[in-house]
C-alpha cells in the first residue's frame, strides 16, 4: 500500500507541474516537444498494456493508430463528421481491428517472437490496402483542413494540443494504475509470466489477452486522430508507418515494461536524447541509429528499464516476459 | 465426484493412457502411482482438461467434462498442480496465490484476504513478500499447492507434490495435504513417494504402460504381484516369494 500512495502522489505532483508548464515556457518548440513526449508515452502505454502486462510483444502497434486517423479523417473528409466525434468511432474500430488481430492470432496459440510478427503483417497489410483503395485517397493521402475548435479537436495554439495530448497521457496512465490494483491486471500479468498456470488457475487466457489488445486498439484509435488534426495530414506511410511501432515499443522498453510510469520516462528520456543528437549532428535517419544502441544497452545492461533503476527491491532479473521472447517459447 | 470412463489418448502410434476407467468419491484421498511413463501426468492432464482425449468421457459431478478448456474446469471446483513447478515467477509469492483468489472474487482485498488464509494453511505467511524465484524447491511445491486452493476447490489434481522433497518436508507436506482433506477438499494425487502414498491414501490406481493394472487399498496394492512386476521387472514377484 505504501508503493501505490507513493505512485498516487507521484502521479499528482507531476501532474499539476505539467499542466502549468504553459504558463511559465512560451517557447513553441518546447511546448512541441512535450505535447510529442505525451503522444508517444501516451501510444508506448497502449503497447505496455499488451506488451509490458500481458507480455505479448507487438511489432505492428501502429496499424491501430493509422486504422483510428483514417477512419476520423474520412468521417471528416468524406462525410463532414467532425472529430470530435470522428474519434469515438476510430476508439472502436481501433478496438474491432484489435478483436479481429487478437481473435485470429491468439486463438490459434501464437506467442512471442510468432505474434510479433504477425502484427507486423497486418501493420504492413493496412499499409498496401490503404494504398491501393480509393476512399484512402491512396498514395495522395487525406488533407485536412485548419479550422479550430474543440468540435474539430484543433487548436488555434500549440498549447491546445498540449493539452489535449496530457490528457491522453493522463488517461493511459490511469489505465495503467487500474490495471495495477484489479483483478484484470492481475491476470494480464499471470498471463504473461506464466501461460499454462494461469490457464490452470481458472483465467481464460484467450479472452484475457484479446481484451488487452482491444484496450491497445481503442488507444491506439484516439491517438490517430490526435495526429491527423494535429498535422492535417495523412498518407499511408505515415499511418502506418514501422517508425512508430518501433517507437512505442521503444519508449516502454527504456522506461520499464509492466510499469506504470515506465512509458512515460522512456518518452522523456528519448525524445530528449533525440533533439540532442539532432542538434549535434544534422542527419536524417540518425536518430534510429541512436534509438537501435539505446535498445541494445537497455535490453542488455538494465532489463527492467530505467525505472528499475529505481525499484530496490524489484529483483534484477530479466523480466518473464524479455525471456520468454529471446529464448523462443518453451512449451511444456 | 470424478468419474474417468475408457478414457484413451494416443500420440502418433503411442498410446499412452489405454481406455482407463476410474473413480474419485467425494472426501476421499486417492492416489495415482505408477513406474515412469506409465501415463499419469497424461491422464491429469486429460482429467485438467490440458490434452484432448482420443476416446472417452470424464465426468465432474456427472457433468461431461472432456473437451472443456483448463479454466473453464477450474471454475467447476477442480484445479490440477504440475509436477515441474509453475510459479509466476517475477511476482511475489502472495501475487502468485492472488492469482488463484482471483478465480472466484474480484475485489483485490478479499483476494489478498484468501491468500492469506491459504497461505497460513500451507505454512508460508512468512514468505507472502518473498519473490517466487527464490522460493526453494519445497517453497515452490507449497506454492503450487497454494495457489491451487486459493482457487476454492472441491477437488485438488496433485502431481507430485512431494517429488524432491527430504523427509522432513515430506512429513510436513503430508499433514498440510491432510489437513486439506479435513476441510471438505477431496484430493486425487500422483506420487512417487511410497511412504506419503501408504500413509495418505485412501485407495491408490496403478498404472503401466498407460493400462490400470490394479486398484485398492495401498496396502493390497503392495502385496499384488502385478504390481510389483511393474515396479521391479517381470518374474520380480516370484523371486521375492522365494527369498521370504
Amino acid at each position: 500500500m505504501m508503493a501505490l500512495n507513493r505512485q498516487v502522489i507521484l502521479l499528482l505532483l507531476s501532474a499539476i507541474i505539467l499542466a502549468f508548464v504553459p504558463a511559465f515556457i512560451t517557447s513553441k518548440f518546447y511546448i512541441d516537444v512535450l505535447t510529442l513526449i505525451f503522444f508517444t508515452a501516451y501510444i508506448g502505454q497502449s503497447w505496455n498494456i499488451l506488451g509490458g502486462y500481458a507480455g505479448q510483444f507487438s511489432f505492428g502497434g501502429v496499424m491501430f493508430f493509422g486504422t483510428g486517423a483514417y477512419a476520423s479523417s474520412i468521417l471528416l473528409t468524406s462525410f463532414g463528421i467532425p472529430p470530435i466525434f470522428g474519434i469515438i468511432v476510430a476508439i472502436f474500430a481501433g478496438a474491432l481491428l484489435g478483436f479481429i488481430v487478437g481473435y485470429m492470432s491468439f486463438r490459434s496459440g501464437l506467442k512471442g517472437s510468432y505474434f510479433a510478427l504477425i502484427t507486423l503483417a497486418f501493420a504492413e497489410l493496412l499499409r498496401v490496402l490503404a494504398n491501393s483503395v480509393e476512399f484512402t485517397g491512396g498514395g495522395v493521402g487525406l488533407f485536412l483542413t485548419f479550422a479550430p475548435g474543440l468540435s474539430n479537436l484543433q487548436f488555434k495554439t500549440p498549447i491546445g494540443f498540449y493539452y489535449f495530448a496530457f490528457l491522453l497521457m493522463v488517461i493511459s496512465i490511469l489505465i495503467a494504475l487500474w490495471l495495477e490494483r484489479s483483478r484484470f491486471g492481475a491476470q494480464l500479468v499471470a498471463i504473461r509470466e506464466n501461460e499454462e498456470a494461469a490457464e490452470a488457475l481458472g483465467i481464460n487466457t484467450l479472452k484475457c489477452k484479446i481484451y488487452a489488445i482491444m484496450i491497445m486498439g481503442a488507444m491506439g484509435g484516439a491517438a490517430g486522430t490526435f495526429y491527423a488534426q494535429k498535422y492535417l495530414y495523412l498518407d499511408p506511410p505515415i499511418a502506418y508507418s514501422i517508425h512508430l511501432s518501433v517507437e512505442m515499443l521503444l519508449v516502454t522498453i527504456v522506461g520499464g515494461m509492466g510499469t506504470v510510469f515506465g512509458p512515460l520516462i522512456g518518452a522523456f528520456v528519448l525524445h530528449i536524447v533525440n533533439e540532442i543528437a539532432r542538434h549535434l549532428i544534422d542527419t536524417p535517419g540518425l536518430s534510429l541509429i541512436v534509438y537501435g544502441v539505446i535498445l541494445i544497452v537497455i535490453i542488455s545492461y538494465l532489463p527492467n528499464g530505467l525505472i528499475g533503476m529505481f525499484k530496490k527491491k524489484m529483483n534484477k532479473s530479466k523480466p518473464t516476459a524479455l525471456k520468454n521472447f529471446f529464448s523462443g517459447d518453451k512449451d511444456a | 465426484m470424478l468419474r474417468v470412463e475408457g478414457v484413451t489418448k494416443r500420440f502418433g502410434g503411442l498410446t499412452a493412457v489405454s481406455s482407463v476407467d476410474l473413480e474419485v468419491a467425494g472426501g476421499e484421498i486417492v492416489s495415482l502411482i505408477g513406474p515412469n511413463g506409465a501415463g499419469k501426468t497424461t491422464l491429469f492432464a486429460m482429467v485438467a482438461g490440458f490434452l484432448t482425449l482420443n476416446e472417452g468421457e470424464i465426468f465432474l459431478n456427472d457433468m461431461p467434462i472432456a473437451g472443456k478448456k483448463p479454466h473453464q474446469i477450474c471454475k467447476l471446483g477442480m484445479v490440477r498442480t504440475f509436477q515441474i513447478t509453475q510459479p509466476f515467477a517475477g511476482l511475489t509469492t502472495l501475487q502468485n496465490i492472488m492469482v488463484g483468489a482471483y478465480s472466484h472474487t474480484d475485489g483485490p482485498l478479499k483476494a489478498q484476504q484468501k491468500a492469506e488464509e491459504v497461505a497460513e494453511i500451507v505454512g508460508m505467511t512468512s514468505l507472502l513478500a518473498s519473490g517466487a524465484d527464490s522460493l526453494t524447491v519445497a517453497g515452490r511445491k507449497r506454492l503450487e499447492l497454494a495457489r491451487a486452493l486459493a482457487t476454492n476447490p472441491k477437488l485438488l489434481l496433485l502431481d507430485e507434490v512431494m517429488a524432491g522433497l527430504n523427509p522432513t518436508e515430506i512429513d510436513e507436506i503430508v499433514s498440510v495435504i491432510k489437513g486439506i482433506r479435513d476441510t471438505g477438499v477431496t484430493i486425487f494425487l500422483i506420487e512417487h513417494v511410497m511412504k506419503a502414498v501408504m500413509n495418505l491414501s485412501d485407495r491408490s490406481y496403478v498404472l503401466n504402460d498407460g493400462k490400470l493394472i490394479a486398484t485398492g487399498t495401498p496396502a493390497e496394492i503392495a502385496e499384488n504381484p502385478l504390481v510389483i512386476e511393474a515396479y521391479l521387472g517381470h518374474g520380480a514377484a516370484g523371486e521375492m516369494v522365494d527369498a521370504s
